[in-house]
């Protein structure tokens, strides 16, 4: 008899595209973004214009929002097919953090510091996970609307009065693109630790049930 | 939590394993591929004044929906109106460099059914109107201004009313250095204006005296100084920052 192995279906076609979809173009708006912003560097003016040049995004206003307001348009599209299929899958249950999560998220913290041997049992995402996942998400549709009331100040004058007024919109948009940067610097650092099995799932949804997968998931059996 | 559903268990082969991870690394290599060739396509494509024919397709587009879901009873007046005297802020300077005798200004103004010269005086005569609204600059600043002069759409009342029927505005400073166009409906938005002064007092050279565009629904580069011609027109005329990569709509 064939040799056989046990795999979870873990990410659906449709959370897989929306997620690599949304990594390109998420790049292309942080560095039309950044273009944006060399042009009145209002909010960090210890940054040298040298940081700019060296990074060759000086000088590309006039780029910087043609592309911003081109894959605008992808990113909030791409948004919205991942939370429709969050939605009518029923998989946001899996991001929504729980009351619980916090003091995962602690333990989950203190664990990958390697300040703490064992782990909580989980689902599918531990709470650190799930408190990411979702503020992510939620941080994407919050930068949809702010970028909105900076787009078309007049035109949804509410929404812009809403975030503060005109600079108040600007300086949320700006503060969530940091968010953002974070989250995709820890993101990459987390996946780069949890190692192949896991990165291999995103690209084609089964991930391999190794003897750490089968003790983490305890939590589903609770 | 027992509603939620553990994640689907199935067991394969390894080799059945092994060939469907092959797929799906295939079917991903090959959306990398696309992918990328579709980001450097609309980014190498054609340019169409300075800026990839792709991004100006797309900024067309744009204009086209915010034009529909535009409406001129939205006002640009979200900010508190600033002390008189508050100094405006100086960001651009062309056309307005060269030496300019002011006693000589005129208005040079040009449609179809009319063509004639203003001089300040005959324009003091105009009804006056008063406003205030944030200034937007598309570099990223803002600036809370008042203005003071004659409305677009009383100026065209006064002497042309025909003119409304033209889709577009242009205008230049007097040795056409600067020049911008716009769309007949922004011009006629009640808070588009001739202005001669700003904070409460007369607009001096570096703010383009005797008489400039103000226009709160459009980003400043649309703000012309030192206005030395305007006429109507049935196509598009030129504008500046458009020829330069940015878009012409440039509306807020």
């Amino acid at each position: 008899m064939a040799e056989t192995t046990e795999v979870y279906k873990k990410h659906a076609l449709a959370i897989r595209w929306t997620h690599w979809i949304n990594f390109p173009i998420l790049t292309l708006m942080i560095i039309s973004g950044i273009m944006i912003y060399w042009a009145n560097q209002a909010y960090t003016p210890f940054i040298p214009n040298t940081f700019f040049e060296k990074l060759g995004v000086d000088q590309l206003l006039a780029y910087g929002l043609g592309i911003h307001f081109f894959f605008m348009w992808i990113f909030a599209i791409n948004g919205f097919v991942y939370a429709l299929y969050l939605l009518i899958s029923g998989e946001w249950r899996e991001i929504l953090p729980r009351l619980s999560s916090f003091k995962d998220a602690l333990l989950v913290a203190l664990h990958d510091l390697k300040l703490r041997k064992s782990l909580p049992p989980q689902s599918k995402f531990n709470g650190a996970q799930r408190i990411a996942y979702f503020t992510i998400t939620l941080l994407g549709f919050m930068q949809l609307l702010t970028g909105l009331a900076i787009y078309k100040p007049v035109q949804l004058q509410p929404l812009m009065t809403l975030f503060g007024g005109y600079e108040g919109a600007r300086l949320l948009h700006f503060i969530f693109t940091i968010l953002f940067m974070l989250f995709f610097m820890v993101h990459i650092l987390q996946v780069l630790r949890a190692g192949w099995n896991n990165f291999r799932s995103m690209v084609t949804g089964l991930e391999e049930i190794t003897e750490d997968e089968v003790q983490k998931a305890q939590g589903l059996q609770k | 939590m027992s509603s939620q559903k553990p994640p689907e268990k199935i067991t394969l082969t390894k080799k059945e394993f092994a060939k469907r991870n092959r797929r799906a690394f295939i079917y991903a290599g090959f959306s990398v591929v696309c992918g990328f060739l579709g980001v450097r396509w609309i980014l190498n494509s054609k340019p169409e004044d300075e800026t990839p024919g792709a991004l100006r397709a797309m900024y067309k587009a744009n204009e086209a929906i915010w034009k529909k879901l535009s409406s001129n009873d939205r006002f640009n007046s979200s900010v508190a109106r600033p002390v008189d005297g508050t100094e405006v802020r100086i960001n651009g300077d062309i056309g307005i460099d060269t030496e300019m005798n002011l006693s000589e200004w005129v208005l040079e103004y040009e449609s179809p059914t009319l063509k004639k010269k203003f001089t300040l005086d005959e324009l003091k005569k105009l009804p006056r109107s008063a406003s205030h609204s944030e200034f937007r600059c598309i570099e990223g600043w803002s600036q809370p201004i008042s203005f003071e002069g004659i409305k677009f759409s009383d100026f065209l009342q006064a002497v042309d009313p025909e003119g409304v029927k033209m889709p577009y505005v242009g205008l230049e400073t007097p040795y056409a250095e600067y020049y911008v166009s716009l769309d007949m409906e922004s011009m006629l938005h009640p808070q588009t204006t001739l202005a001669d002064m700003m904070n409460g007092a007369p607009l001096g050279p570096d703010h383009g005296e005797p008489l400039r565009l103000i226009i709160p629904i459009k980003y400043g580069i649309k703000n012309l100084k030192c206005i030395g011609k305007i006429f109507l027109a049935e196509n598009r005329p030129p504008d500046y920052w458009a020829e330069n990569g940015y878009d012409w709509y440039a509306g807020l």
